[in-house]
């Protein structure tokens, strides 16, 4: 968020205003009060809050107790407004975009700069590609004061303005890589009043590998109480789990296979009543009985859930091992176990997995023979 | 034949003495693969004891860098069960010592740190395949991963794929056929060995009669592969693409599956593979079933 980023920026030197952030439409009159003259901006994890009303010019401490109340009351992009940003309202000279981000398919980082038009830069970049400058920067040598130099000429920073842009360019380039971001924007980069240089709103994205290994510290910017309900639930229990809009379950092993999973489950639905997939769930390689518990705990406490599709190729993992974790999660679960249960094992000791399945003959589940099949007698039971 | 990887491959395994190096060691050496040795510094001139395919005792020396590794054993190969805060140093170190191939199998390396590697990597001598891979196999040859090699034999396939469950899955469905080499190359946004580096080697490899490659939502790499396959591929490619229920903005489990806006949508894929001829299958059955149609014709 918005207000996120700007922390950030200032850890690492580039200038911008923090401002207040607040969660009530009073905090809003007070924080007001002290900064006068003032933006009420929404703070939500998405692009195009002007455009849906979520940032409004206060002049008066009730002007902006009323832009707060209204804000805080829109839903953006699906994702609620739980609080605002106040801070000074400083109209700009002129706007420009900035941004630094991993170019995947280049395999480096890259550079994007304009100074014609900041927020508009996706009209800019389709009436005049030319005022966009695109600038390779290899990971191996960085950002220094030559290269920031380097780019600022490039981007064409007016000269009233150019030393301030070198500097907030290295600035930014540390927020890229000193936080491990995959993407550090500037838009707009204003140039205020007495030509002075700010970043009046922003967005880091921050890579999750690196947060895990690296910073600790990032964990403070994950707001969860605007995450769903199941996911944090998940994520609590350490799954690799995403809530989808669908009826049917879906457990499996290794990403790429359970988004597959989840498409097949998709084609069987058309066929039956047009049900849909209910999650994205990787247990990983090693489904023992606590993971899998945890996982059908999760997805049993989906409402929308009608049944249940477990799909299992056992690489590494036994399907003997993943059996007897499907035997186990429904004992630890008991009565809650409450959806029927499609399990398609494959691959490494598939016939004991499917024995001990058989043995245990429990009323909600059933075995499938393959991954096609399997999720067409799922899409079958979560329309039933 | 093969690609990458065959009978010549000799293998060291960089972080031999940790629990996941520990095991696949043991599978490796079980399927066959001719493993030299490991690497950990705080264990230089230990061995560890494990048995190769036939039962047999193997001692295998465990050295303090890759460099002294490859003089003493002329290891050609080196796989990576490194964590992932130690992995950008160890592959720099095999990159300094000029291994060959390097396989990274470590999962959750940071982005911008394999971006590095990838840097550094230019001009020098050294592939790089992965992170975030199941490794290559070349099925009764050789093995530097974790694949399971008890799916299926040698064959006509040549498989390159993002996903390791999918790699084994499509090992399984056209397991009567076989495989000259399946390589998965990793689900992380930036990756060493990609879809058009192993077309390209499987294009050249004489084996190698029907290539089969899975891709899956996110960036533009099977995009690209469909450019490449137009100008440079004369063996028939068939496809699949993982994800088209995936919903934008989110990660589905590797950290480079994700959909930005409108870009690296599955349906996207699937029609750049198709305008250049490439059949694509709906599920990975159906996938499996037109390799093999076209692998019966041959």
């Amino acid at each position: 968020m918005e207000f996120q980023a700007k922390q950030l920026f200032a850890k690492h030197g580039v200038t911008t205003t923090l401002g207040v952030v607040v969660e009530t439409a009073e905090e809003a009159r007070k924080a007001a009060e002290e900064i006068g003259f003032c933006v009420v901006k929404a703070q939500v994890k998405a692009g195009g809050r002007g455009k849906a009303g979520g940032v409004k010019l206060a002049k008066t401490p009730d002007e902006a107790f009323q832009h707060a109340t209204d804000i805080l009351n829109l839903t953006i992009k699906d994702l609620p407004v739980n609080r605002v940003l106040i801070t000074p309202a400083t109209p700009p000279q002129e706007e420009y975009y900035f941004s630094f981000l991993l170019d995947r398919s280049n395999r480096q980082y890259l550079c994007i700069a304009s100074v014609e038009g900041g927020v508009e830069i996706e009209e800019v970049a389709k009436t005049n590609p030319d005022a966009v400058k695109k600038i390779a920067i290899d990971p191996g040598t960085g950002v220094d004061a030559a290269k920031a130099r380097e780019i600022a000429t490039e981007a064409g920073f007016p000269e009233a303005v150019f030393e301030q842009a070198v500097e907030m360019i290295e600035s930014l380039y540390k927020v890229f890589v000193e936080e491990d971001a995959t993407l550090v924007e500037v838009n707009p980069l204003a140039r205020l009043e007495g030509d002075k240089l700010e970043a009046l709103d922003g967005k880091v994205s921050l890579d999750e590998n690196a947060s895990e290994v690296r910073h600790p510290d990032h964990e403070q910017f994950e707001i969860r109480e605007e995450a769903d309900a199941l996911e944090s639930k998940a994520k609590d229990k350490g799954l690799n789990y995403v809530k989808l809009d669908g009826e049917v379950g879906i457990i499996g092993n290794g990403a790429g296979l359970v988004m597959s999973t989840l498409d097949v489950v998709a084609y069987a639905g058309e066929k039956h009543g047009n049900v849909k997939p209910a999650n994205f769930l990787d247990i990983g390689g090693g489904a023992n009985a606590q993971v899998m518990a945890d996982g059908l705990d999760v997805i049993l406490h989906d409402e929308q859930v009608k049944a249940v599709f477990v799909n299992v190729f056992g690489g590494i993992t036994a399907c003997d091992e993943v059996a007897n974790g499907i035997v186990g999660a429904l004992e630890i679960l008991g009565d809650e176990a409450s959806k029927p249960l499609v399990v398609r094992l494959d691959g490494n000791n598939v016939e004991l997995g499917r024995q001990i399945l058989s043995e245990a003959n429990h009323p909600l589940v059933t075995l499938a023979d393959t991954m096609d099949g399997g999720a067409d007698k799922a899409a079958e039971l979560a329309n039933a | 034949m093969s690609i990458y990887l065959n009978q010549d491959s000799k293998i060291i395994v960089q972080g031999i003495t940790g629990g996941m190096g520990a095991k696949h060691t043991a599978l490796m050496l079980d399927s066959g693969a001719t493993i030299v040795g490991g690497v950990n510094a705080r264990k230089a001139g230990t061995t560890v004891s494990h048995k190769d395919k036939d039962g047999n005792d193997v001692e295998l020396p465990v050295f303090g860098t890759v460099e002294e590794a490859m003089k003493e054993t002329d290891a050609n190969v080196s796989v990576l069960f490194v964590p992932p805060a130690f992995t950008k140093a160890a592959c720099i170190e095999a990159i300094d010592a000029e291994m060959p191939l390097i396989v990274v199998i470590t999962e959750g390396v940071p982005v911008q740190d394999t971006a590095e590697v990838w840097s550094y990597l230019q001009g020098k001598k050294t592939r790089m395949i992965g992170p975030n891979c199941p490794g290559i196999i070349t099925p009764g040859v050789s093995l530097a991963g974790i694949t399971p090699h008890t799916i299926t034999d040698t064959g006509p396939v040549g498989l390159v794929s993002k996903s390791g469950t999918l790699t084994y899955q499509m090992m399984y469905e056209l397991k009567d056929f076989g495989f000259s080499t399946a390589i998965g190359i990793g689900g992380d946004p930036v990756i060493g060995t990609t879809h058009i580096d192993a077309l390209q080697a499987f294009e050249e490899d004489p084996e190698t009669k029907v290539i089969v490659m899975i891709g899956e939502i996110g960036g533009d790499a099977e995009e690209r592969a469909a450019a490449y396959i137009k100008d440079n591929i004369t063996k028939p490619v068939v496809g699949y693409v993982a994800g088209f229920t995936a919903p934008e903005g989110k990660t589905m489990g590797h950290a480079g599956a994700i959909v930005s806006g409108s870009s690296g949508t599955a349906a996207a894929k699937q029609e750049a593979l198709e305008a250049v001829g490439v059949k694509v299958g709906k599920t990975p059955s159906a996938t499996a079933e037109l390799a093999r149609e076209i692998l019966k014709s041959l």
